[in-house]
């Protein structure tokens, strides 16, 4: 028995065992000189473990009593979450090195988080919900706080560590309720147990959790920690913050919401609504007014958030379908945004301010275009992919019947191509000025563009990933 | 072969367009005029050994949803290889007379580059309307029929500095609109009653059209009545008839050899194409034929009196086409459809005749094109006047009376006059005879006033008058040869002789031995009007006719179709009488004398005829009023929405909200967002355990407790 059970975890053993042995290996041998190496391994490792996972699993299987359940949900969400990361991994590793940055402990602590990622994506109880939960968040805090000597990477791994805190303790509140009234900490215990019409307490249980994953994805309101931990965080562990954790969270919620409480989809609908359009309309509307192009990304991220729950508030199984193709566009789009900024520099100092962009496509045309590509793809302007995504929640708002939700995300994306669009018109428009320099490694570069070209190319039939999603939320939904 | 014909004008196109950086001007020009004498040759090489029976290439699929299926193909029959020539030829002359037309043009600086884009609009006009003419369905032929107008647009509006030449484009684009809407709602009207826009299926349903109610706007109507009404409007738009006239004349804006090839000889001729390659349904639509020949007649007259005054040289010419077309479709009303296509042939070369010379004689004149500046120009360009002669006896119908021997518009013209008298329209036929009376009179004016009398205008430019280069005098002699011989060469198969006629079409064969006797009749001409019993004697084997043409339907219909009654038609026009016959060659002598008696005997005339007669004579000049009272009707009112719209409802509404929004409140709400991201930590978390108490609290009072 116990070895099917590992037989199902397999994945995330072998990539904790691996972190662990990386970990003993780094120390006993060269320490941060194995720092680039042991990146690309580890980058290696996701890449082979998410190709494994995405062509050898199988149906739907669970381990331990239920309280880890392998099915294509799982599946789609790990595969997104090892492949960004991986690709994070990458392109940070050359910025890192400049900077001194690289420590042989930044890729263990993102295979520990990503093992963290894998569990919450794959929880069916409580308690591996939590485990994952908080394996995830602990790594995160360090990798904020990685560039010691600063204040304001110190400040921000306080700041996410602190709220994250709460968060925790909000959440657990809700588990600890949840268990109170349902008896049980397995989810499909919790669904037998609310029934079709939940309790008071259970549902402030439900509330409280919620909430907690709202933070973790970063819906309004419980977004404030994002634009600073973005801002201040190296730039690197932003990329990572903005792509694989999101996809975690969002499969956790989804996970938690289907699988515990899929029989008063009513109840966390109305939630998911709200966080949804508050978090659309904060992450449009506060975005205008920043500078730094890392507050920027971070109210993008927050408005992004808004538009896939969208897809979640729907309540059925193309909402779930649409959600995850959103997801995996976001994520894609994400990995070239932030290869251009961290090539974003003058004299060998990282640079954020979006003024500092003025008349680039002058010095850089082809970079230029491929960043105008993936901004009018965040904007989510036909024909790029950006906008297939944002059809996909946008369908599945209307066809249940949520009509003033679609209206109001149509609104709200109005106003965010606002300063998607400022910054291709510094680009194009500004005034002169030379205020980046530096060159960008090839690994970046092939980022950027491949991110552009796959916004431009994948209209065409998504690269297949709409059957596979619709499999996932077929398996999450039933 | 018709594969080439159709498609290496539209390469040839391409290249010059895009590639004559490459290629240079020089190679852009030569080879577009190269591609297009080749394609000129193989069109006369698939008209003469054409067997009249057609057949259809099929190129590729087009559209294919649903019941609707179209491809692209090319449909050849006697109608198309007929355009085929047209187009070709006049193309193919056009582009060589072009290299030298506009070698030089003082609308362009020296460093700027327009002949290759020139070339390359030429060559796309050409393939557009070679997809009009081969088309086998209706959607192709719209394609043919928007390209077209798109390179006139191009080509009216080429000399796009002068305002008055974009205004031109613009007009004629518009004025086409409203026929092409027309045009359209017919297509949609065909394909909703016939489920098919394949012209076969069409025909194949003419009959039952006719037996079917259509409601449309207000009223129920005759099904093919409406439809083919509705496809004659938009030949009216292409066409240049009356109510949408208007764009024609002010086309002529576009350099002159444009005006040849698409203002004269090949794009307006469009409509009467349309409208004998839909016979088979125009001939169930007798009123809607009945409506063309009226409109025809009157467009004949209205332009016909419009050129006598005019004093531009090319909107003389402009009348004069918009008149011709009048003619055709006065022929295609009456169902002699053959006619109308002669007409349209000979028409082609000498009107684009005339065209060229014309622009020989501006081209001479330093772009003079007033007549009052010219005068005495037959020394100083014989070659030039010569050509214009030939093209003058051409268009006002010069040839000996009661024979086939005369210059080809007195052939085909002649043709249609008799066809309009034999269907028993007098107003048609009185009509286009004063309107021949007409075109004597400005035809011979304008060579009076260009070629006779004394020198007027600019002395300067009439010392350096200058005969064209060879490039442009080689199409004008090719055209004379066509303008003299095409008329007697053709006349048999296109009017003259219904056998020959029938097979040149390839229509379904009538009774054979009535038809001998009637042929022998016309071979005789002068007998004909004594004749005319034996038309009569025709009807019992009508009725035959009848019986083999239904059996006949659908497998085997030629390119054109004529029922029993323009048979009929067709016969009686064989055996009009004699002062039908000369009446139009009257009326020419008429008009001849009147106008040598006005510009040669006393040329203080005209003035004084204009000063006694100055209201007709500014209703004239004025073209009626017409545009003055389009402006009044359609344009201001137009003019005074739009301001409306965009005044009141853009910039006010639509305009002050958004930005009111934009502007206002949201920069408001960015500040306010800004502001609380005070970056304490506690007000952070003030703001989750806030968003969460809210939470809880709606859910408590609207879900879940109850």
């Amino acid at each position: 028995m116990i070895s099917s059970d590992i037989q199902i975890v397999l994945p995330e053993i072998i990539l904790a065992l691996f972190a662990m042995g990386a970990l003993l290996g780094a120390v006993y041998t060269g320490k941060d000189k194995t720092a680039s190496f042991l990146t690309w391994l580890t980058a290696g490792v996701f890449l082979v473990l998410g190709a494994w996972i995405g062509l050898n699993g199988q149906g739907t299987q669970e381990a331990f009593g239920g309280m880890f359940i392998d099915d294509s949900f799982s599946r789609f969400a790990k595969v997104v979450i090892l492949f960004s990361a991986a690709a994070v991994l990458i392109v940070s590793i050359d910025y890192m090195a400049k900077r001194d940055l690289l420590r042989f402990e930044y890729p263990i602590l993102v295979a520990l988080a990503t093992v963290g990622m894998m569990v919450m994506v794959s929880a069916g109880d409580l308690m591996a919900l939590y485990m994952g939960l908080e394996l995830q968040s602990l790594a995160l805090y360090v990798v904020a706080s990685l560039r010691r000597d600063s204040a304001k990477s110190t400040e921000a791994g306080l700041k996410y560590f602190v709220l994250g805190a709460l968060s925790s303790g909000l959440l657990l509140y809700g588990a600890s309720l949840t268990y109170g009234f349902a008896g049980t900490t397995l989810f499909s215990g919790i669904l037998t147990a609310v029934g079709h019409d939940v309790s008071i307490g259970l549902l402030f249980g439900m509330v409280f959790m919620m909430s907690g994953f709202a933070f973790k994805v970063s819906a309004a309101p419980f977004h404030m920690w994002t634009p600073d931990v973005y801002e201040g965080s190296p730039t690197p562990v932003t990329a990572f913050f903005a792509t694989a954790p999101k996809v975690a969270a969002m499969g956790l919620f989804a996970r938690v919401v289907y699988d515990a409480f899929g029989g008063v989809v009513g109840d966390w609908q109305q939630i998911v609504m709200m966080l949804s359009i508050l978090s659309m309309f904060v992450g449009a509307i506060a975005a205008i007014g920043q500078t730094n192009i890392k507050r920027l990304m971070a109210y993008s991220s927050i408005a992004h958030m808004g538009f896939a729950l969208m897809g979640l508030a729907a309540g059925t199984a193309m909402g779930v379908e649409a959600m995850l193709v959103y997801m995996s566009i976001y994520v894609t789009m994400n990995i070239g945004t932030f290869a251009f900024i961290l090539s974003m520099e003058k004299d060998g100092k990282p640079v954020t301010e979006i003024k500092a962009l003025s008349m680039y496509s002058k010095k850089e045309p082809l970079k230029a275009l491929a960043l105008l590509v993936l901004m009018f793809s965040l904007a989510g302007v036909p024909p790029m992919l950006g906008f297939m995504g944002k059809l996909a929640v946008f369908r599945a708002a209307l066809e249940a019947d949520l009509v003033w939700l679609a209206v109001a995300a149509g609104i709200a994306s109005v106003i965010g191509a606002f300063y998607y669009l400022r910054v291709v018109y510094y680009m194009y428009f500004g005034e002169d000025s030379d205020a980046l320099d530096g060159t960008m490694s090839p690994v970046a570069w092939g980022m950027l563009v491949a991110s552009a070209v796959i916004m431009l190319v994948g209209i065409v039939n998504l690269f297949g990933i709409v059957p596979m999603a619709a499999e996932a939320a077929q398996a999450l939904v039933n | 072969m018709e594969k080439f014909i159709l498609l290496a004008p539209f390469v040839g196109s391409l290249i010059a367009g895009f590639g004559w950086r490459f290629i240079g001007e020089k190679g852009a020009q030569w080879l577009t005029t190269g591609i297009l004498f080749l394609c000129a040759a193989l069109s006369w090489v698939l008209f003469l050994n054409f067997d009249g029976q057609a057949y259809t290439i099929h190129l590729l699929d087009w559209i294919n949803s649903g019941t609707l299926n179209t491809d692209w193909a090319i449909r050849i029959d006697r109608l198309t290889v007929i355009m085929l020539i047209v187009v070709n030829t006049v193309s193919s002359l056009v582009h060589l007379y072009s290299m030298g037309y506009m070698a030089h043009d003082e609308n362009w600086g020296h460093h700027e580059h327009y002949k290759a884009r020139f070339f390359a609009y030429l060559s796309f006009f050409t393939f557009a309307m070679l997809m009009l003419v081969t088309s086998d369905n209706l959607v192709q032929m719209f394609f043919g029929w928007e390209g077209v107008g798109v390179a006139s647009y191009l080509l009216i509006g080429f000399y796009y500095k002068k305002p008055s030449a974009n205004a031109a484009a613009m007009k004629a684009f518009v004025v086409n609109r409203v026929g092409d809407f027309g045009f359209a709602l017919g297509i949609f009207g065909l394909y909703m009653l016939t489920d098919s826009i394949q012209f076969d299926v069409i025909f194949d349903n003419a009959p039952h059209l006719a037996e079917t109610q259509l409601h449309f706007l207000w009223s129920d109507w005759n099904a093919a009545n409406l439809l083919a009404f509705l496809l004659f409007v938009g030949a009216m738009g292409k066409s240049a008839q009356l109510i949408l006239h208007t764009w024609l004349p002010d086309a002529m804006e576009g350099p002159t050899p444009v005006s040849a090839l698409i203002h004269a000889a090949t794009m307006v001729t469009a409509g009467v194409f349309l409208v004998c390659r839909m016979s088979p349904l125009f001939e169930y639509a007798p009123e809607t034929k009945s409506f063309i020949m009226y409109l025809g007649a009157a467009t004949a007259f209205f332009a016909a009196t419009v050129g006598l005054v005019q004093n531009d040289i090319k909107r003389v010419i402009a009348y004069s086409t918009c008149s011709q077309l009048g003619y055709m479709f006065v022929a295609a009303g009456a169902g002699i459809y053959g006619a109308a296509m002669f007409h349209l042939f000979t028409h082609a070369f000498f009107k684009a005749m005339l065209f060229l010379g014309a622009g020989s004689v501006i081209h001479a004149m330093h772009h003079e094109q007033d007549m009052r500046n010219y005068g005495n120009l037959r020394k100083k360009i014989p070659f030039t006047f010569w050509a214009m002669m030939i093209g003058t006896l051409a268009i006002t119908g010069v040839g000996i009376p009661l024979t086939y021997y005369g210059f080809a518009g007195f052939l085909s013209k002649d043709a249609i006059i008799e066809s309009a008298y034999a269907s028993g329209n007098g107003f048609a036929f009185w009509a286009l005879v004063i309107a021949a009376l007409f075109t004597s009179f400005y035809s011979w004016r304008l060579m009076f006033m260009t070629f006779y009398g004394k020198e007027r205008g600019d002395h300067h430019a009439h010392e350096h008058a200058h005969e064209s280069p060879l490039v442009m005098l080689v199409p004008l002699g090719v055209l004379a040869m066509g303008a003299i011989f095409a008329g007697m060469i053709w006349l048999k198969p296109f009017f003259g002789d219904h056998d020959k006629m029938t097979e040149f079409f390839g229509m379904p064969h009538h009774v054979a031995a009535t038809e001998e006797g009637a042929a022998a009749d016309h071979a005789a001409p002068a007998e004909e009007h004594a004749a005319t019993d034996a038309a009569h004697g025709e009807v019992a084997a009508d009725a035959s006719h009848a019986a083999m043409a239904a059996e006949h339907h659908g497998a085997e219909r030629g390119a054109i179709y004529m029922s029993d009654a323009s048979n009929e038609v067709l016969d009686a026009a064989h055996h009009s009488p004699v002062w039908v016959k000369v009446s139009p060659f009257i009326a020419m002598l008429i008009g001849f004398f009147t106008a040598w008696v006005m510009y040669i005997r006393k040329p203080h005339l005209p003035a004084q005829l204009a000063a006694n007669q100055a209201p007709l004579y500014n209703f004239l000049l004025n073209k009626w009023y017409f545009d003055e009272l389009y402006d009044f009707v359609f344009v201001q009112p137009a003019k005074a929405i739009g301001r409306f719209f965009w005044k009141r409802g853009d910039e006010q509404t639509i305009d002050g909200g958004i930005n009111g929004l934009a502007m206002g409140i949201v920069p408001f709400l960015t500040k306010l967002a800004g502001r609380a991201q005070s970056g304490y930590v506690f007000t952070y978390a003030f703001a989750m355990v806030l968003g969460i108490a809210v939470i809880l609290t709606w859910v408590t009072l609207t879900g879940g407790s109850h």
